[in-house]
């Protein structure tokens, strides 16, 4: 029992648990699948499809965040992403056949790759703090794709576009084959490989690693990288879901809720250890909260009030478990004006 | 070993000529440089567009009318420059200035009298300040997390207070936009006023003051100023009260300037005024930046929104624009840095 409860996903899980239970007694149809035309359709089977965007960012998060980096751009490089893609389905003959939607998102993901590197260049040669690296293309990716657009919202109707966010196979959401895709892609190469442990020892202590031997340039310039390309990919799915490209609404926000979930997955801001499952529950967490305040019918506007109260009690509720052992000590109070030095040399960092 | 020896030759160099002690200038006051760097754009973006425009630039009401547009931003960007002077972030300012302004309408609008009305926004903007710096002084929460829980909580009350805008009849608050004192073409409002008092009285804290001299202390090495014996604890939470009473500010100047309250209000100009600040020279590492500096960022960011509009260019020109300037000055910046630190 006692190992159950030191888990570093226990509290993750069991806030997901409570949130599901807590819903499912206020509406029972919460639980409730239902299977139509060969689709699953349910409160459930949703949050696991809007979830897509989240879940990409997210885990793009976890890897930049893990080097001690956070990335602000993410929702202007979705912004960009689906605008491009939507441009070149606009601006084509055939919006309806699949070679141009497939040239559409691959252009579009490309795009986003080159974002991120742009980042990563600021963040590992350049050595720009991370936080006003990326807050460049934050404040100029949502300008690049109103110019993309022309300033106007593209709208288009093609079929195997709005597939990929609305679509199903094998009575599930195509968009959540995505998640678990770039999930299973993301946890493999970070953790079948050395390359999850190389990214927390960047993270822990940047110069020792590079005494060790690690090449945390490279390291460090790939996370951005795959952070833009997730975030490209997250882009392709919101603009299909919509069926349009809105540069100022795409991604609004979702930096915010990405972090967040990074955090509630018991992943550290100040970098190093991650946890890739830890961010799966973070999203579902929000999403399934988001799902809860709508039912209550709170104004959507108005949820960002319980997403503060949620991270104020996360944060607090870590820091006093992180503090536990001194509390026990006694004198609380006065080791609270002492921190140790690590600590400060992250927030120094930041 | 280098450092030494450069310094060393720098000083012999210093004695034999006039350019040379222009360099040795910069070399005291390394800090200054960033903040001459945004004042020399700032005439350069205004020579630039009077030469663009045929002389129509540079005339007595868009000089004002900068103020004036820009007042709420000028108030926020000085309460962020205490925070980033501290080696933290605010990011709920956009959402706190949002908050207030539409607290104020709706108290105006259901008849409570505005001598009680501007106290309550004001503290209430001090009190989403005080939980960010409770959090993140007495929880070792990061600033940027702290800050986003403030974000988040004032946006969401802001549509607790009112889904939709309120309009604002009362005379008192109309007056502090509608008044203009003029001389010749020039014209300045109360709320021009008010925001030049707050630059004003935050650079006097800042140069003047034990708290000030505290806060760069902190920015410089926490521990040092804790075994200096510095009252770093109650500075930490105090520079995020500061920063949330300026967005409170923010909110009754915007609210004046737009004559209602809305709840969409200021989405993203946290980033503005992080943007101003850092152009006006502060280092976003801390212990290092001016209040000046910030107006000068502010005024900065501002004049390329006149020259756009001017131009009749795209206002996503603007993002980028802004974009791209803060892109430079975080690497002249990040050149400064990485010399000083070379000199030891």
């Amino acid at each position: 029992m006692n190992r159950i409860y030191k888990h570093r996903l226990f509290w993750p899980v069991l806030s997901l648990l409570v949130l599901i239970v807590v819903n499912t007694i206020a509406r029972p149809q919460f639980i409730e699948i239902t299977l139509q035309d060969g689709r699953l359709y349910g409160a459930l089977i949703d949050i696991l499809r809007n979830s897509a965007p989240l879940m990409l960012v997210a885990l793009g998060m976890t890897i930049v965040i893990a080097t001690r980096g956070i990335d602000l751009s993410v929702g202007a490089v979705m912004a960009v992403s689906g605008a491009v893609a939507l441009t070149i389905i606009d601006r084509s003959g055939s919006p309806g056949a699949v070679g141009t939607v497939f040239v559409a998102v691959i252009v579009a993901i490309l795009v986003s790759l080159v974002l991120g590197a742009w980042n990563g260049f600021l963040v590992s040669v350049l050595k720009i703090q991370p936080i006003i690296a990326t807050l460049v293309l934050m404040l100029a990716g949502r300008g690049v794709a109103l110019l993309i657009t022309g300033g106007f919202i593209t709208t288009v109707n093609s079929e195997p576009f709005a597939f990929i966010a609305s679509g199903y196979v094998l009575l599930l959401p195509v968009a959540f084959f995505i998640s678990i895709a770039a999930i299973a892609a993301v946890a493999l190469v970070e953790r079948r490989t050395a390359l999850g442990v190389l990214t927390e020892s960047v993270g822990i202590n940047p110069e020792a690693s590079r005494l060790a031997g690690v090449r945390s340039r490279g390291i460090i310039w790939g996370a951005y990288m795959v952070s833009g390309t997730l975030a490209g990919a997250a882009g392709v799915i919101y603009a299909s879901n919509i069926k349009a490209a809105d540069a100022n609404a795409a991604g609004l926000f979702i930096e915010l809720y990405a972090i967040l979930a990074v955090v509630l997955g018991g992943t550290s801001l100040a970098g190093g250890k991650f946890s890739i499952a830890g961010t799966v529950i973070g999203v579902f967490i929000i999403q399934t909260l988001e799902s809860t305040i709508l039912f209550l019918g709170v104004p959507s506007a108005q949820s960002p009030v319980f997403f503060a109260v949620v991270v104020v009690v996360v944060v607090v509720a870590q820091s006093q478990r992180m503090r536990g052992a001194i509390a026990r000590v006694g004198d609380a109070f006065r080791k609270q004006d002492a921190p140790e030095r690590d600590d400060e040399k992250v927030e120094v960092a930041r | 070993m280098t450092a030494t020896m450069t310094r060393s030759e720098g000083r012999s160099e210093k004695r034999t000529g006039a350019s040379v002690s222009v360099q040795g200038f910069f070399t005291r006051h390394s800090a200054l440089m960033p903040t001459f760097a945004a004042l020399a754009i700032l005439l350069l973006l205004f020579a630039g567009a009077e030469a663009f425009l045929r002389g129509d630039f540079i005339t007595p009401r868009n000089i004002s009318a900068l103020l004036l547009d820009n007042a709420y931003l000028l108030i926020l960007a000085v309460g962020m420059t205490f925070v980033i002077v501290t080696g933290g972030i605010d990011l709920s300012v956009g959402s706190v200035m949002a908050f207030t302004g539409i607290l104020g309408a709706k108290l105006l609008a259901e008849g409570m009298p505005v001598a009680i009305a501007i106290p309550v926004i004001l503290a209430g903007g001090a009190v989403i300040g005080l939980i960010i710096g409770v959090l993140v002084q007495y929880f070792n929460v990061q600033p940027f997390i702290a800050s986003l829980a403030g974000l988040f909580l004032a946006r969401g009350l802001a549509f607790v207070v009112s889904l939709s805008s309120i309009k604002v009849e009362e005379p008192a608050i109309l007056w502090l936009q509608s008044t203009r004192f003029s001389v010749g073409g020039w014209y300045i409002t109360p709320t021009g006023i008010i925001a030049l008092l707050a630059v004003a009285v935050a650079a006097f804290v800042m140069h003047l003051t034990r708290m000030g001299r505290t806060v760069y202390a902190i920015g410089g090495s926490e521990s040092s100023a804790r075994l200096m014996g510095l009252k770093v604890a109650r500075t930490k939470v105090m520079v995020y009260v500061i920063s949330g009473f300026c967005a409170g500010l923010a909110g009754l100047v915007l609210t004046a300037y737009s004559g209602a309250g809305y709840p969409r209000n200021g989405i993203g100009t946290e980033l503005d005024a992080i943007a101003a600040v850092v152009i006006g020279g502060t280092l976003l590492t801390g212990g290092r930046g001016y209040v000046i500096g910030s107006m000068i960022g502010v005024f900065v960011y501002g004049t390329i929104k006149t020259i756009i509009t001017f131009m009749g260019a795209e206002q996503s020109w603007m993002q980028i624009i802004v974009g791209a300037l803060l892109l430079l000055f975080i690497v002249v910046q990040r050149a400064i840095v990485a010399r000083s630190e070379g000199r030891g």
